[in-house]
């Protein structure tokens, strides 16, 4: 009985239709519609991160010297449910073997110090490390990381981009021109970190446009980088992830050759962080593969 | 240094300086008391520079005289041909510019040879230290006349330099390792590694030191104008201390000059930015043209000629009155809240005041046994408060009347929240009590073993979180049970803020916390120069709060960079809170400040004759404030 009235509410299986179907008929533009579809019924629990990378040489290049890290666990006991995550993607240069230790060095130690300062507390239930802060711990390790790099790979340096997720926060630091985006579920792409690169300065004091970075002979010249002169700062900022959102850590073999129009529509075509990963780097080789490609893609289900 | 095109690079000067670390050098140093070439005994090492050590030695040829020299030594472990061939060509010029030139602010060359794997210049030494030391030392401001004196000193080397016949010299390396200051205070020019002999319009590779270098020597155009923007970048640094080298390059507008270091005139701050403009015609054309400004803002400021300075005040301070005030008979230490057209004040004097909100009439009071410093709150018809009776009131907002009360075992200082039906406050017994708020029985207590609860709790969906006297910041679920806590090193007295996920509060350890509200993980701390017991306040991505070192500083809620921070005579106890596109705080120099949050930029400020502890709060555009002055005042927001 009750479940015929029941019957009576619910609309009927069939009429369920994919958007695009109903879009032909419904007032709401597909955009709209999509986003609508889109928003969560469902409270994903625990909040958990999926993970995908990709990586590869390019087309014009004979060897690697791009570095990525990815760490991805949770802990979940009712009380406090938190993803917890270590993201790392460093570009190397310096030339002849230096390029790929620079970076290969400065990932490992980085991630090796936010593994013993964050990951091992963390699973034996210590939640912060007394006295000091994350934006603390993450420069010290990003100091590691460049003491590292100038005893094993002198004359060479490195890019370092990392991210590391507590909850539902993000804690990125940064050195040189790889970068970290997010990606909102409204299909909006943001870059959150900023280029330590000459170009990216003299373009935002109105010197140099667009185009002119493109071809400037120093496009390449950045003005911070791991491996090299003493002081720097890296940039440390904490976000909030963006639910049901990405975020994307790449090196200038993705960003610098494939629009960021066309990474957002691959991003959110793919059926996984994985496939996403793969044909972000397809993609890039397709646009003639000039440079190293790494990318990292961390989806958010909150 | 050539490179595979796409591929990246280095600006050049640190690929060549920087093969070279100290952790190297040692082994490779001369030892104390080793002699070259049968005439240099070194003594120490005084410098360690990019192609190697830089040595006091003695000079043996004149056995009945102690004659010192620097003998700077080039020693060339490259294998990289180019690379080597650069080092070389730099050390050569080096000391050939050296020995065309004359100039008391310019280091003698005594000698040039080559011994083995390395070269040495013999020079002048120095008896002083480099500017970059000289800063590093301290954290004392120097003198806005000691500044212009060097700055004076500098331009006559420079135009000196740059009048070189039959070409100019330019330096190319300004900054302030390179730069000392000798035994008399007199500035002396070193490390002429990198200076040109300029030819107009020459294109050449980019050189130069990053942080101090103009934008067009990164196009390689070198001119006589980058040598005035290095000064100028020099300069910057002096007077802000801070470093070029740390923020992304060309950015000194970004923090001007005047706003971190108060004490500097304008006119001083104007030579400056000139010589940093990015276009090098908007520049100082000459050195000369630059002294020139250093000397007639010396004589605008009275630096030079001791003429009176002119005070730079802005705002009248009086241009602000009240729009009523209410006298009580004792220090009004905490904050109002306003509520159907009425404003309600505690006071030490042990009465709650009620005033209406328009005209500041007398509407009605209820005392305690104790002084009111928490800040009240209104539920439904009533309004609750504690005192340092150790009673929580709850009194009829409209009648006066009360309603019921409830005991703790020592003073509330704690202002009470309301939240999901319960009310929550702390107390000086080191509980955290949870009241129904219709039974008004206690629900739960949780206590702390961390010693009295002043911090003002605060609830956010299922959690409370508070501080206490010892330290430890506390998240309780609603249930009274700890979810996690993480520590500071002294009292945390003020209340929090909640944005986004992070947890906002500053201890008297002169800290403000930014911590992971889910998981207690401190996410950076920002150091104040003494402790706080102000509550910080959000606006954009904008986190602002004061500190007992008399300074209200506003900081990225991401990154804890420092946004600005604003000046006041005494300590700030006061919490801050933002109205439209003003932060309002109070200080115990008895002044409300208005300030323009993005900036931090005075807009107003209004004179109380006591110390300003409490929160202000703005309602319907009236802003209300109490001060130790016994009064309550009504100002236009």
């Amino acid at each position: 009985m009750l479940n015929s009235i029941r019957n009576l509410f619910r609309p009927k299986k069939s009429e369920h239709m994919p958007a695009s179907v109903a879009v032909s008929t419904a007032p709401i533009p597909e955009v709209e519609l999509a986003e609508l579809n889109d928003k969560p019924k469902v409270k994903i629990n625990p909040p958990q991160l999926v993970v995908g990378t990709a990586q590869s040489v390019g087309i014009q290049r004979d060897h690697n010297e791009d570095t990525l890290f990815a760490l991805n666990a949770i802990l979940a006991d009712g009380n406090t449910d938190l993803p917890f995550g270590i993201f790392i993607v460093a570009d190397g240069m310096g030339g002849h073997l230096n390029g790929e230790i620079a970076s290969g060095t400065a990932a490992k130690t980085l991630g090796e110090y936010l593994v013993t300062h964050f990951y091992l507390p963390f699973m034996t239930g210590q939640p912060h490390s007394e006295g000091e802060s994350i934006h603390e711990v993450m420069e010290n390790g990003v100091r590691e990381a460049h003491r590292s790099v100038v005893n094993d790979a002198p004359g060479g340096g490195t890019t370092l981009t990392a991210a590391m997720v507590i909850g539902d926060q993000v804690t990125v630091s940064h050195v040189g021109d790889t970068r970290a985006y997010f990606m909102f579920q409204d299909g909006r792409m943001e870059v959150i970190t900023q280029d330590h690169s000459l170009v990216r300065r003299l373009q935002d004091l109105g010197q140099i446009d667009e185009k002119e970075a493109s071809i400037h002979p120093q496009r390449n010249v950045l003005y911070r980088a791991l491996g090299q002169s003493e002081p720097f700062r890296p940039d440390i900022k904490t976000h909030t992830m963006p639910g049901f959102g990405y975020m994307l850590l790449c090196s200038d073999g993705l960003w610098g050759t494939v629009p960021e129009d066309e990474i957002s529509e691959i991003v959110s075509s793919a059926p996984s962080p994985a496939m996403a990963c793969y044909k972000l780097v397809e993609a890039a080789n397709a646009a003639g593969g000039p440079d190293n490609i790494s990318a990292v893609l961390v989806q958010y289900l909150s | 240094m050539p490179t595979v095109s796409g591929e990246k690079s280095i600006l050049d000067t640190q690929r060549i300086t920087q093969n070279f670390n100290s952790s190297q050098l040692p082994e490779k140093q001369l030892q104390q008391g080793s002699v070259v070439v049968n005439r240099y005994a070194v003594q120490e090492v005084i410098g360690v520079g990019g192609m190697g050590s830089v040595y006091r030695a003695r000079d043996l040829h004149f056995p009945n005289a102690v004659k010192l020299v620097a003998v700077k030594e080039m020693i060339i472990q490259t294998r990289d041909p180019l690379v080597r061939q650069t080092i070389v060509q730099n050390f050569e010029r080096e000391a050939n510019i050296l020995a065309t030139l004359d100039h008391p602010a310019i280091p003698r060359i005594f000698d040039y040879f080559s011994d083995k794997e390395r070269s040495y210049l013999v020079l002048e030494l120095i008896q002083g230290k480099d500017l970059e030391e000289l800063l590093n030392q301290s954290q004392a401001n120097y003198s806005e006349e000691q500044v212009i004196q060097w700055a004076i000193e500098l331009c006559d080397v420079l135009s000196y330099l740059h009048n070189h016949k039959p070409e100019p010299i330019i330096f190319r390396d300004m900054k302030p390792s390179n730069i000392m200051i000798n035994q008399n205070n007199h500035v002396i020019l070193i490390d002429f590694g990198i200076a040109k002999a300029f030819r107009g319009g020459q294109k050449g590779t980019m050189i130069g030191t990053e942080g101090y270098s103009p934008p067009e020597q990164y196009r390689g155009e070198a001119s006589l104008q980058a040598d005035i923007y290095a000064l100028g970048a020099t300069l910057h640094h002096v007077l802000t201390r801070k470093d070029p080298r740390l923020e992304p390059p060309f950015t000194f507008g970004d923090r001007p000059i005047r706003k971190i270091n108060p004490a500097i005139s304008i006119e001083m701050e104007t030579v400056v930015n000139t010589a940093l403009n990015y276009n090098p015609l908007e520049r100082f054309q000459t050195a000369e043209a630059m002294k020139e400004a250093l000397i007639m803002a010396g004589r605008k400021t009275g630096l030079l000629n001791r003429m009176p300075s002119v005070p730079s005040v802005v705002v009248p301070v009086d241009g602000v009155r009240p729009l009523w005030v209410f006298k009580v008979e004792d220090e009004i230490r905490g904050s109002p809240v306003v509520e159907h057209g009425s404003v309600f004040v505690g006071s030490y004097d042990n009465n709650l005041y009620v005033v209406n909100a328009d005209t500041g009439a007398f509407e009605w009071k209820f005392a305690t046994d104790g002084g009111i410093v928490t800040r009240p709150v209104i539920a439904d018809d009533l309004v609750l408060f504690g005192s340092e009776d150790g009673k929580l009131y709850a009194v009829s907002s409209r009648t006066g009347k009360q309603a019921w009360t409830f005991t703790a075992e020592a003073p509330i200082r704690s202002s009470p929240v309301v939240a999901e039906g319960y009310i929550f406050f702390g107390a000086d017994d080191g509980y955290l009590y949870a009241i129904n708020l219709i039974s008004n029985r206690m629900f739960w207590r949780y206590k702390t073993d961390s010693g009295a609860v002043r911090s003002s709790p605060i609830v956010f969906g299922d959690q409370i979180f508070f501080g206490t006297e010892l330290g430890d910041f506390i998240c309780l679920n609603m249930s009274g049970q700890v979810k996690w806590r993480s520590k500071a090193k002294r009292a945390i007295i003020s209340s929090s803020v909640l944005s986004q996920s992070t947890i906002f509060y500053t201890s008297l350890d002169s800290m403000l916390y930014a911590v992971d509200a889910k998981s207690g993980y401190a996410i950076w701390r920002f150091r104040m120069g003494k402790g706080s017991v102000s509550t910080p306040c959000i606006a954009e991505n904008y986190v602002i709060a004061g500190s007992a070192d008399g300074f209200i500083y506003c900081v990225d809620a991401g990154s804890s960079r420092e946004i600005w921070r604003s000046r006041t005579d005494n300590q700030v106890s006061g919490s801050p809170i933002i109205h439209k596109d003003s932060v309002y705080c109070g200080s115990a120099d008895g002044t409300l400040y208005c300030l323009e949050y993005r900036t931090g930029r005075q807009r107003w400020k209004f004179g109380t004759d006591g110390a300003i502890t409490s929160s202000p709060i703005v309602y319907n555009d009236v802003l209300y404030v109490g001060s130790t002055d016994h009064t309550l005042y009504a100002l236009a927001a």
